[in-house]
């Protein structure tokens, strides 16, 4: 059978997949990690062949996506949450020690010129420099012949004194380039000198030492003396006496220090208050006005006596076809305070010029217009769908009673369609409080509110001034944004489990727009 | 029924108001598609187009023709518009392909097989999807990033691995298909079992061709969501000639490089292949939508 062939297909490149990427992680430099997914594809094989788990074969696939991409993003993002995470705490601590290892000071300003020289039919090199060369002879400083292996431990090589330089060519620019890697790691120790010569640019060796050393797991500068204990609370190494941070910091578990920030630092707790305030009124406006006149089209072309009901729909639903980014970014241009044609037109006929994008509250107004032009066909759809199954006796009773066409709406359509739709309002609620691209793609955001700790904007939503904290910050503050999200994403969770709670069976397709 | 005068009037304003409402509603389609033909990229006095300022400049630059300098000399767009959308089309419908095999294989799973934890899964699934992906760009970075490193055309600035991170949204679409096959009476898999049909076969010959409806529905609403989709491309894709249509055309809206008219060519072109495709496919999306809510 076909079908049969392409599921054993689709199955065999998963699991030969699986097996291939853990056979070059165990070859390569993480064994371990090859491991966990070679036994991760024998669960997986064994899942496949075993006939105890009929179920588990389809829902495997799926479920694997959205493990590694929704619930491991997820979990990270948590983790994070309770860690200095950001663009000073971005390393772990072995690389912030090899950090203040890179760190170097010059011991003694000469430098010597150097010129490597291969070994003719050997993998080995000598070093050489020139001290003097004129009519009375030349005076050089040679090394034994060594391989790249033996120079990169560090374990200092002897130059001495000679009158003839070695035969082979030197080594060109480019090839000095090449041999960076092991070269930048040579030691070399001159007669007489205690201080060994190291690689301090392409063409020149000198003296440069470590600036500072390790003593247990402090760190002593060699010049000053400083002093450098590590802090493990703040991720950071501190002076000893003064305590304050020096240098790049590493990435420590803070426990709820994030969370107690939003709330302790009035810097950040008044512009994250207004922000939820806001983020809070639109999302709720949005559904509301959506809802409002979506709900109030679809009335209107229930009405059968309407002609040309189909080409009304059509053009009505246009907005809802046209993929979102396209009229955010077309309003952003029209809108456009200077040069929009918004604002030409308003001049032209009243005289004015809103400033829609300096303007915290004209800014908002703007946000609300873009997205009930956005929004409302999605309420349409849905209400002209829950408007079909309310019976006609029901019309055909207030007709009787001599109703008209505002009573009808108030009095028998909307208790009738309400109910129903009360699970789609809320999964538009949960959508537009995280509509990240309208607010991102229109304003991002802006203007921003002053005296604000970390970067906010009067129009921006949670998601957007998470998003902006993260990543178009130069502070990057990953830890608290995760913060912030993971309190996003508990109100989230909680109304997308009253929505799951009220329409079962039959869930939300769609949040809408 | 009474056809009087009230009733008629009430006709003719029903009429006045939508037709007033779709006026206003076309504004900005229709000054998008004058911008697109101006000359320029600044509004210069008048709005309606004019003889004087048509240009096709705009759209030269879109389809990656010549375009005439203003010191005089043709040059050839850098902007690579028609890769961009290429690039989008690609990605959606790839994605949108696998999210389809992906959540109708578990949906089917959901709907017809019995095991421990099914609607606790289920709602889990939902509700874990609720998270904003904007929120966990930085694991699916470093998600990517540690994939890459193993397998390069997987990793990070690569299609396939884009196209990997949008596969985790399948949730939503799970729920869709699953209430689709509820609705689909059983005995006719009862009988193919009867008849020796694995659960694979009753799957592939039986619930597929029954459900190609609901499977057009799902592969078209996961296409537009996708090529939309802005902030995980936008972080994902670095290269100009790996971005999608949704980061290239945000790009042309700087406050220092205001290419207005050139973005309005982009928005017409990219905007009207999946305008017509979902219109033509209007009462088969429309039905998908009101699906959730109408059945009991």
């Amino acid at each position: 059978m076909i079908a049969r062939t392409c599921h054993r297909i689709l199955w065999a490149i998963l699991l030969v997949g699986l097996f291939l990427l853990a056979a070059r992680m165990a070859l390569g430099r993480a064994p371990a990690l090859g491991a966990a997914l070679a036994a991760a594809g024998l669960g997986a094989a064994w899942i496949y062949l075993s006939p105890r788990t009929h179920a588990s074969r389809y829902l495997l696939p799926g479920l694997a996506a959205f493990a590694v991409f929704v619930l491991m993003p997820l979990l990270y993002t948590v983790y994070i949450a309770f860690t200095n995470f950001s663009s000073e705490h971005l390393l772990s601590q072995d690389r912030v020690r090899a950090w203040f290892a890179q760190d170097f000071y010059t011991a003694d300003p000469a430098r010597y010129p150097f010129r490597l020289h291969p070994v003719a039919g050997t993998n080995t090199y000598q070093v050489c420099i020139v001290l003097e060369e004129n009519a009375t002879g030349t005076k050089v400083l040679n090394s034994r012949p060594f391989t790249p292996e033996e120079a990169a431990t560090g374990n200092p090589i002897t130059l001495a004194l000679n009158t003839v330089r070695p035969q082979a060519p030197p080594l060109g620019m480019r090839q000095i380039i090449d041999a960076r890697p092991w070269l930048n790691r040579a030691r070399f120790t001159m007669p007489g000198s205690p201080i060994p010569l190291r690689l301090v640019s392409l063409r020149d060796l000198g003296f440069r030492l470590a600036l500072w050393t390790p003593d247990g797991d402090k760190l002593v500068n060699a010049v000053t003396g400083q002093v450098l204990v590590p802090d493990p609370q703040r991720g950071n190494y501190v002076d000893e006496q003064t305590r304050a941070p020096v240098g790049p910091g590493w990435r420590v578990w803070t426990g709820t220090d994030n969370f107690r920030l939003i709330f302790a630092d009035p810097a950040i707790r008044g512009p994250f208050l207004q922000i939820f305030g806001w983020n809070v009124a639109f999302a709720f406006l949005s559904v509301a006005i959506t809802f409002g006149i979506g709900v109030l089209l679809a009335s209107l072309l229930q009405w059968r006596a309407l002609r040309g009901r189909a080409l009304y729909r059509t053009l009505l639903i246009l907005p809802y076809a046209i993929p979102a980014f396209i009229p955010i970014l077309v309003f952003r241009g029209l809108f456009n305070e200077g040069y929009g044609e918004i604002n030409l037109l308003l001049t032209q006929l009243f005289g004015i010029a809103p400033k829609w994008f300096t303007n915290p509250w004209l800014a908002r107004t703007m946000i609300l217009i873009v997205n009930t032009w956005l929004g409302y066909p999605y309420m349409m759809i849905i209400s002209s769908g829950m408007l079909q199954a309310v019976p006609d006796e029901l019309y055909e009773a207030t007709a009787i009673d001599g109703a008209g066409p505002w009573t009808n709406f108030a009095k028998v359509t909307l208790p009738q369609i309400f109910p129903p739709l009360f699970p789609l309002l809320i999964a538009s609620f949960a959508f537009n409080f995280n509509n990240f691209s309208l607010i991102y793609l229109l304003t991002g955001g802006k203007p921003d509110i002053t005296g604000s700790a970390t970067v906010a904007g009067t129009t921006d939503l949670l998601v957007s001034y998470t998003f902006r904290m993260a990543f178009k910050d130069s502070a990057a503050r990953f830890g608290f944004a995760s913060a912030v999200a993971t309190l996003l994403f508990i109100v989230v969770a909680i109304l997308a489990w009253q929505q799951l709670r009220l329409s079962r069976p039959a869930p939300a397709v769609k949040g809408g727009r | 029924m009474v056809e009087g005068r009230a009733y008629r009037g009430r006709l003719v304003l029903a009429h006045a108001a939508l037709i007033g409402f779709i006026a206003l509603v076309m504004v900005p389609l229709f000054m998008v598609v004058s911008i697109s033909f101006r000359q320029g990229n600044f509004a210069t006095g008048s709005i309606l187009p004019s003889p004087e300022t048509f240009s096709l400049e705009h759209w030269r630059m879109v389809l990656g023709l010549p375009v005439l300098q203003a010191d005089g000399t043709w040059e050839t767009p850098s902007v690579p518009v028609l890769r961009w959308f290429w690039n989008s089309v690609k990605i959606s419908a790839t994605s949108a392909f696998l999210i389809l095999l992906l959540s109708s294989t578990c949906a089917y799973a959901f709907a017809r097989m019995r095991f421990r934890g099914r609607d606790r899964l289920l709602g889990g699934l939902l509700i874990l999807q609720m998270f904003p992906m904007v929120l966990a760009i930085i694991a699916i970075y470093s998600i990517l990033e540690a994939i890459g490193r193993w397998a390069p055309a997987l990793g990070l600035d690569t299609h396939p691995g884009l196209i990997l991170a949008y596969l985790g949204g399948i949730a939503t679409h799970i729920w869709m298909i699953k209430g689709y096959f509820d609705s689909l009476p059983v005995s006719l898999e009862e009988s193919a079992k009867i008849d020796g049909a694995t659960p694979w076969q009753t799957f592939r010959l039986i619930m597929l061709p029954t459900s190609l409806p609901i499977f057009a529905i799902v592969f078209i609403l996961a296409f537009i969501g996708l090529i939309g989709e802005y902030p995980l491309a936008s972080v994902v894709l670095q290269q100009t000639d790996r971005w999608t249509l949704a980061v290239g055309a945000n790009s042309f809206l700087y406050e220092q490089n205001y290419l207005w008219g050139d973005f309005a060519a982009t928005a017409v072109l990219s905007g009207l292949p999946i305008t017509i495709l979902f219109l033509a496919c209007q009462r088969l999306l429309i039905s998908g939508l009101t699906a959730g809510g109408v059945k009991e």
